[in-house]
Formats: C-alpha cells, structure tokens, sequence
C-alpha cells in the first residue's frame, strides 16, 4: 500500500514545483483588475494545461496551471459510507473557516473532495519549496486522521453497543 | 528600510543588498551607478544613493495609483520613466535637487506592463496589457509627451521590450508565445535610419520579424545583443531562444531540466545571462551556430550537516513539530525568483559585472570576472 504513495507524492511534488511560477498579471479583459486566471479563464493563451495525477480510481489529484494562479483539488480516499461522511465532515469543517488557511478555496471543484487555490500573492509572501511541502504534508496527513477518526467512530460504536446490549 | 550593509560573501564575487522582505519588482540604475531606483512591489518607487557602499535612500516618488510594474533611468539625460498597472507613465526630471514628474497618457486600457527608454533617450516605448506598443516621445510645440501605438499582430499582453542599439527597432515579447521585431521609426524625431541586418523598409510599426520556437511558452524577457545582430528571448516553456540575423534568421533553442527564466541580458556578443525561478543565474553561449549552457554563476556552498544538537532538536520539535533539521533557507543566494537581470557595469557587449533583483528582496551584484576566474568550466566567450 505506501509503496505506491511516495511515488504519487513524488510526482506530485515536481509538478507543483513546476506549476508554482507565477507572476503579477494584471487582467487584460477588465480595466486595473487582477484576477487569478485559473478562476476566470477568459483567456485561453494564459492558461495551462490541466494535469491529474491519480494514485487509483478514487485517490487522484487535479492541478490546474495558469499565469498568475494555480489551483489544486484533492480527491481523498473513501472506501466506505463511514468515510465518505468522514471525509466530508473534515472538509466542510476547513472550507468554513478558509480565510484562516491562506491558500485553502471555499468550495471544492467539482469532483473532488478539497481544493487550494495558490496565487502570485502568496508566492510573494511564501516560501515556495514550503508551499509544496504544506501541499504534500497535508495529503499525507488527512488519510490518517480520516482512519483515525474511523478507528475512533469504531470504538466508540462498540463501547456503546455493548453497554446498550448489557440490558438484555 | 534606509540604510543596508551588504553582506559581501567572503570570496567577493557577489554582493547582496537587501531592501527588506518585500518583493523588488523591477530596478535601474543611473549613468555611473551610484543612484539606484527600485519598487517595492507598490505604488512607490524609491530612489537610493551609493554611499560607501552603502544604498542610502534619499527619494520617495509616489504619484502612481497601481503598483509600479517598471522603471528606466535614462543614462545620459538623467530622467526617470516609470509605468504602473493604473495604465499611466511618468517621466521624473531632476530639478535642483527634487524630481519633478510630467505625466503621460499612453493612451492604453489596461496596464502598462513594461518600459524603457530608446538608446537615444528621445522616445520610450510602453508595453500593455491592451495588447499594444506604445512609442512616446516629447512634443516641443505643445509641451506634451506624445503616443503612437503599435497593435498589428499582437493577440495578448506584451510583456517585455528591447530597443535595438539603432534607436529605432525594438523587440517584443508577448503572452501569446511570440518574440516579435517592430519598427518603431517617427520621422518627427529620428532622422532616417539606415538598414539593419533585420530589414532596410522601417515605416512605424511595421513588423520587421515574428518568432516562436515552437513550445507554449509566454515570453517574458528579450534582449538584443550590443550589436543588434543577435536577440535572445526566454519563456515560460523553461527555453532560452536565440536568432542570428546575420545568419538568415536562424533560431536555435535551448531546453534543459531548469525552471522558466524571468529575464535575460546579454553580456557579451556570444553570451547571455538568464535568471528566473530557480533563483540561479545562468551562463549560455552563443557560438559557431550552437547554443549551450555554460554554467550556474550561484555555486552554493554545501552546509555542514552532521549530528544535530539536542538543543537544536528541542528547538525544531517545539517550533516546528519535527525533529530532524528543517531549514528553511534556499541554497542559492536569491531565496525567491528571480525577476529582472540588468548589466551593472560596462555594456552589453562586455559586462564585467550583472544586477539581480529578486522576489525575496534582494539585490545580488555579480562579478562575472572573478567569478569566471574562481569556478570551473565557466568561460564567458
């Protein structure tokens, strides 16, 4: 199982690295506007091409490139209801509270569980390698924290039907 | 910040300057390089003054509404340009000892992306996002800067100009992947140009040449060599392109495992310097019809890294929850992008020293002859 993972981070580390040159652009559509060019894709040329690196049909990873912008979007491992709701708890739980994440976007792209949203603004502020590595760290941690949160919704089930069947 | 001490490095082949943390977007330098201007990724631009070996700032120019997206200090008759995203230039004037601006409307929409001043310094051509040149020059009669544009083919912004040494070519790189030479001829202030290797008929904003080298990459810096001949551009698609007029036009193309370069200058008739996001200037030559790459001007010193200490340790697991050695530090002298590359002193055609300037605040001058001296296989042909 984890010798699959360090490749697909791997892959995903380089291609960040790549996709994380980004300049200040100001909008050529919209006068003394400047808008992240992966979120308006109104011009085609400033785009890049989208890439998704995927570990297995449910574990894959969306990175669209741009000029001034790129966005990242997550798709975390479910295999059964209890994560799925897990997953979806823990995110809704972060996306809420975006502001508080910088780089984190408050609603995910569609099809996939969670995404970030990484601008010229940031990368003025941030280290870059630091980004990728926030990037990597977060992916590894959240399929952990989901089992963890199973293993204790788990425990919890058991403790609590086995007090319940003590009546009978 | 006003006063900086450089941090000289011991073997004396660079010499950092730094201007605090924010981002310096763009700088230029005056005549003999005791004045510097830069901007700090604002609306101000900020003019220093060398005093032993120190940049002392002395000026504050801030009419621009927008962040400054360029600047060019005009060696010979001491003015300052300066172009900003709120789609207007000024023009600085020293008088008695406080810069005097004159406004000048390009006439353009969006924002002014980039600036500089003809070799003659009668002119200067503004870049824009409205897919535009603009050509300005100064109109005695009505005491007004005037502007003429140049639009036909560019389809996206430009993003960067360089002025041939004949005052009246000029070079454009643009967002829709293009390296493009136009004509930027006024029978109002140049006399007649004769021809150049590009091309002999030069009526304004005729298009004398358009590359692309093949990739996708948006275009964001391009140079001239001293002579003219020769001009060398770089995109996002991580390329260093070169064409040889002399040549028939002749492209040549350089890609390798770098990241995409930010800007380029040449440094002599056959070599270049790139810069961009791997923090790291590079060395490139031109010569007997190749392109290759030289060498990494940033040689970085390995840190020694051995038994961390435990107080290092606690350190690390108190402050960044790990207790292996993280470093945040680059190897490299820049600790961010790199965004503009400019000759310090001598010209393009023998540079004896470069100027970088950097996301990350900095200011690196470069040695280039005691650093060809000092690092191996590094020869500036």
């Amino acid at each position: 199982m984890a010798a699959t993972l360090k490749p697909y981070l791997n892959a995903i580390r380089e291609t960040l690295n790549a996709a994380i040159c980004l300049q200040n652009f100001d909008s050529q559509n919209v006068e003394r506007h400047n808008k992240p060019e992966v979120e308006v894709k109104s011009n085609k040329e400033l785009l890049l091409t989208p890439i998704v690196i995927s570990r297995n049909e449910r574990e894959k990873v969306l990175i669209e490139g741009s000029i001034n912008s790129l966005r990242i979007s997550i798709a975390i491992k479910q295999a059964d209801e209890i994560e799925r709701i897990l997953c979806h708890k823990f995110t809704r739980f972060m996306m809420m509270r975006a502001e508080n994440f910088a780089i984190l976007r408050r609603k995910q792209v569609e099809g996939y569980d969670i995404s970030f949203l990484i601008t010229n603004f940031h990368t003025e502020q941030m280290y870059k390698h630091k980004l990728v590595d926030f990037i990597i760290h977060f992916m590894e941690e959240i399929d952990k924290e989901i089992n963890f949160l199973k293993l204790a919704v788990n425990s919890r089930a058991r403790i609590s039907a086995e007090e319940f069947l003590k009546n009978f | 910040m006003t006063d900086q001490s450089p941090r000289i490095s011991i073997i004396k082949m660079t010499e950092v300057h730094d201007f605090g943390i924010a981002p310096v977007t763009c700088h230029t330098f005056d005549k003999n390089r005791t004045g510097l201007a830069l901007s700090h990724n604002d609306s101000n631009v900020k003019i220093y003054k060398k005093s032993a070996n120190k940049w002392q700032e002395t000026d504050t120019l801030s009419e621009h509404g927008q962040r400054v997206t360029s600047i060019d200090w005009a060696p010979n008759s001491n003015r300052i340009v300066t172009c900003s995203a709120d789609r207007n230039a000024f023009v600085w004037m020293l008088e008695d000892g406080k810069w005097k601006q004159v406004l000048v409307i390009p006439r353009i929409n969006r924002a002014a992306t980039f600036v500089r001043w003809s070799p003659k310094e009668n002119k200067f051509a503004v870049a824009s996002g409205s897919r535009l040149i603009a050509i300005c020059y100064y109109d005695v009669e009505n005491n007004w800067w005037l502007s003429h544009h140049i639009k036909k083919p560019i389809r996206s912004t430009v993003t960067c100009l360089d002025w041939h040494p004949n005052n009246v070519l000029i070079a454009a790189g643009s967002t829709d992947f293009k390296c493009r030479i136009f004509s930027a001829y006024r029978k109002e202030v140049d006399e007649k140009p004769g021809p150049s290797s590009w091309g002999s008929k030069m009526a304004f904003g005729a298009l004398m040449a358009e590359f692309a080298n093949g990739g996708g990459g948006w275009v964001h810096s391009v140079s001239f060599s001293a002579s003219g001949n020769k001009v060398a551009w770089v995109g996002h698609d991580s390329s260093v392109s070169v064409v040889d007029s002399t040549k028939g036009n002749e492209l040549l193309v350089i890609k390798d495992s770098f990241l995409p370069f930010m800007g380029i200058t040449w440094i002599t008739e056959n070599s270049l310097v790139a810069a961009g996001y791997d923090c790291n200037p590079m060395l490139f030559s031109h010569t007997g019809g190749k392109l290759t790459l030289v060498g990494q001007l940033d040689q970085s010193q390995e840190k020694e890294s051995g038994q961390i200490s435990a107080m290092n340790r606690f350190k690390n697991l108190d402050k960044k929850a790990t207790a292996s050695e993280t470093s945040t530090d680059l190897k490299t002298q820049h600790q961010n992008t790199i965004t503009q590359v400019s000759v310090y002193s001598g010209t393009k055609a023998d540079a004896g020293k470069i100027a970088t300037s950097g996301v990350d605040g900095n200011l690196i001058i470069w040695d280039l002859k005691s650093l060809e001296k000092s690092i191996q296989g590094l020869k500036i042909s």
